[in-house]
């Protein structure tokens, strides 16, 4: 029943500004994908010219093996979530779920059973003859997911839908789309910021950055194999270090972090090492750091590090493997799993790591 | 200090009092006054002179008149009205704060300017008129051209009422309808037109009551005919100068309360909807 997705090198201006620049990607059948990027990385353009309310001015998509990009809004069936829930104000909540049934001239039979079947879905079958201004906003998300379903549309569209939504709510309706999606199983294509969202939901998720695609991946490769440095920086947090490769190692002076054989000999690069990453050992390959801070956050403390060149460190470690090592002290580290890129331009010369997240 | 405080805060609170009392003031003055003066005149000369006045045939004609380049009038500005208001926020194209500020135009002119200029191009000599002589229709000193001035000078009140909530709505919720499958058509009629009816509402009672009460530039073009191309406001401007001021009052009064029904209409209309959407 459900069907992939296929974008095929669109690009979209408005004016002389590229929002979106030859993005190619396929999203397979039945799946979440995520479409995360900062704002302004063009991921909701992306989104839109799906659904056909944005043209783009090169390339294709396709639904299977439906061409979209000849079809109009309408003709594409696709089920759309808005942020800001674009409701139909004034009409109740079951006239908004049965719109897209009334347009399709079902009978008043299947609307009402299929607005019942929808309404039920979503737990909100008290609400039906509410209006949109007398619900919460994760209620009224709720009913633009109905309203989006009751089509029964090939694909689902979400663009950043959490997004006006204050943190425990949207926690809760994250838990409960994921639920909806493993029931329902239609492919869905989530816009988002949050990359916990799309960490949690996502089956798949392509990473965006001006316009661009950075890597498309499992959640697992985007965290643990980011393919370029933003990506390692944006997904998750991580520790940046500048440093000279020689002999696949990056070099910060005395330390040397291991994983930047594919880098040319000499050049300048840039180590990022997780938080996490950042292990309490007695190894003799390890690094000795000072202890500048600690903030105990629970079962761990996030520690702040200052290495022997003078570069500091962020670094997550289990309050059992600190030994209640105090603020002023000295501890041995190791850096684990380091991701070495090549470094961009360096615009400043102080030698502290910086912490991207 | 305490004290010091205290008297700001009675000298704000009587300053306050003052100026709502000034606003009452000003509105009795200025609107209820010169309404219940009318109505004074009109019940002291007694029943039997509005019953005299309303059956006489001339009065007859400036009320049929009037009502017919009222209708026409309303619908012509408000369907032109809505196309120029969506086109003016949802478009976005060279001339367009030029073509805004064209809307203003009728606002600025002298009702007594647009008639002239109307007989500039319609009357005797005008630029049009060959034209419409050439297939026998009468423009100036007529229906047409009574009807044309009405529509110029009531152009701005639907597009100035309509446009901020149009902007206000914003274009999420017809591009909802239109992934949900629904045309261009059934999008407006269905999902724009229900979010801007209120205005369209204000819009269209302005427009009433401003055709209704016309008096400058339809004087110019009706060329005072009368029993002909007579509307109320002129029946009223003709009775008082002929002294049939018994008349002309009624005429006044007929002409006021239209006015005030409309504006109790669209409230009562307003607050019904309120409360229907409020209801739980």
């Amino acid at each position: 029943m459900s069907t992939p997705i296929v974008v095929d090198s669109i690009s979209k201006r408005f004016g002389s500004f590229e929002a979106v620049r030859d993005v190619t990607f396929r999203a397979p059948a039945g799946a979440i994908t995520a479409l995360l990027g900062p704002s302004g990385s063009g991921k909701s353009t992306v989104l839109r010219m799906i659904a056909g309310l944005e043209e783009p001015n090169e390339g294709r998509i396709f639904m299977g093996d439906d061409e979209l990009t000849i079809k109009s809004v309408q003709e594409r069936q696709v089920g759309f979530v808005f942020q800001h829930y674009a409701l139909f104000r004034h009409m109740s909540v079951a006239d908004n779920v049965a719109f897209g049934l009334r347009v399709r001239k079902e009978s008043k039979q299947t609307r009402d059973s299929r607005v019942e079947e929808l309404l039920d879905l979503v737990q909100l079958t008290p609400f039906a003859d509410r209006y949109p201004d007398q619900l919460s906003g994760g209620q009224r998300q709720r009913v633009a997911l109905a309203r989006a379903l009751a089509p029964q549309p090939q694909v689902l569209l979400l663009d950043e839908p959490f997004g006006a939504l204050d943190a425990k709510v949207r926690q809760d309706l994250r838990r409960w789309l994921d639920e909806l999606h493993r029931e329902l199983g239609v492919t869905s294509l989530l816009v988002t910021h949050d990359q916990e969202e799309a960490l949690e939901l996502a089956n798949q998720i392509v990473v965006m950055h001006e316009g661009k695609v950075e890597q498309v991946g499992s959640p697992g490769e985007i965290y643990d194999e980011p393919a370029t440095p933003f990506v390692a920086g944006f997904v998750g947090a991580a520790n940046v270090l500048h440093g000279e490769v020689v002999d696949g190692h990056v070099h910060l002076g005395s330390i040397r972090i291991p994983g930047a054989a594919h880098l040319d000999e000499g050049a300048a690069a840039a180590a990022f090492v997780r938080p996490h990453d950042v292990v309490v050992t007695s190894d003799e390959d390890g690094t000795d750091a000072v202890i500048e801070r600690v903030a105990s956050l629970g079962w761990l403390s996030r520690v702040s590090l200052r290495l022997p060149g003078g570069e500091t460190l962020v670094a997550h470690i289990p309050n059992d493997d600190l030994h209640g090592a105090a603020e002023g002290s000295t501890v041995r580290v190791d850096l684990r799993n380091p991701k070495a890129f090549m470094a961009p331009e360096r615009d400043s010369q102080d030698e502290t790591a910086t912490l991207v997240s | 200090m305490s004290v010091a405080v205290g008297t700001q805060v009675a000298k704000a609170r009587r300053g306050r009092r003052g100026l709502i009392a000034l606003a009452l003031v000003w509105v009795a003055l200025l609107l209820l006054l010169p309404l219940a003066a009318i109505f004074w005149t009109v019940v002291r000369a007694g029943f039997s002179s509005v019953t005299h006045t309303l059956t006489q045939p001339d009065v007859l004609h400036a009320f049929q008149l009037t009502a017919i380049i009222t209708v026409i009038t309303v619908l012509v500005t408000g369907v032109f009205g809505v196309i120029v208001a969506w086109v003016l926020v949802r478009q976005r194209f060279h001339g367009r704060s030029l073509l805004n500020a064209m809307v203003d135009i009728p606002f600025a002119l002298s009702p007594v300017t647009v008639g002239l200029a109307a007989v500039v191009l319609f009357g005797p000599g005008g630029w049009f008129q060959p034209f419409f002589a050439a297939r026998g229709i009468q423009v100036i000193y007529a229906l047409p051209a009574m009807i044309l001035v009405t529509i110029f000078i009531c152009i701005p009140f639907t597009i100035r009422e309509v446009v901020p909530v149009l902007e206000e709505i914003g274009l999420d919720e017809e591009d909802a309808s239109r992934t949900l499958g629904a045309s261009v058509w059934h999008t407006f009629f269905k999902v724009t037109l229900p979010n801007i009816r209120w205005a369209l509402a204000y819009g269209i009672a302005l427009t009433t009551a401003r055709a209704i009460g016309e008096i400058g530039a339809v004087l110019i073009v009706s060329g005072l005919i009368q029993g002909k191309t007579e509307t109320a406001t002129l029946f009223i401007y003709r009775a008082y100068e002929e002294r049939q001021t018994a008349e002309a009052y009624v005429v006044a009064l007929v002409l006021a309360a239209v006015s005030v029904g409309l504006l109790i209409v669209i409230e009562v209309l307003r607050h019904r909807q309120e409360k229907e959407r409020t209801r739980t």
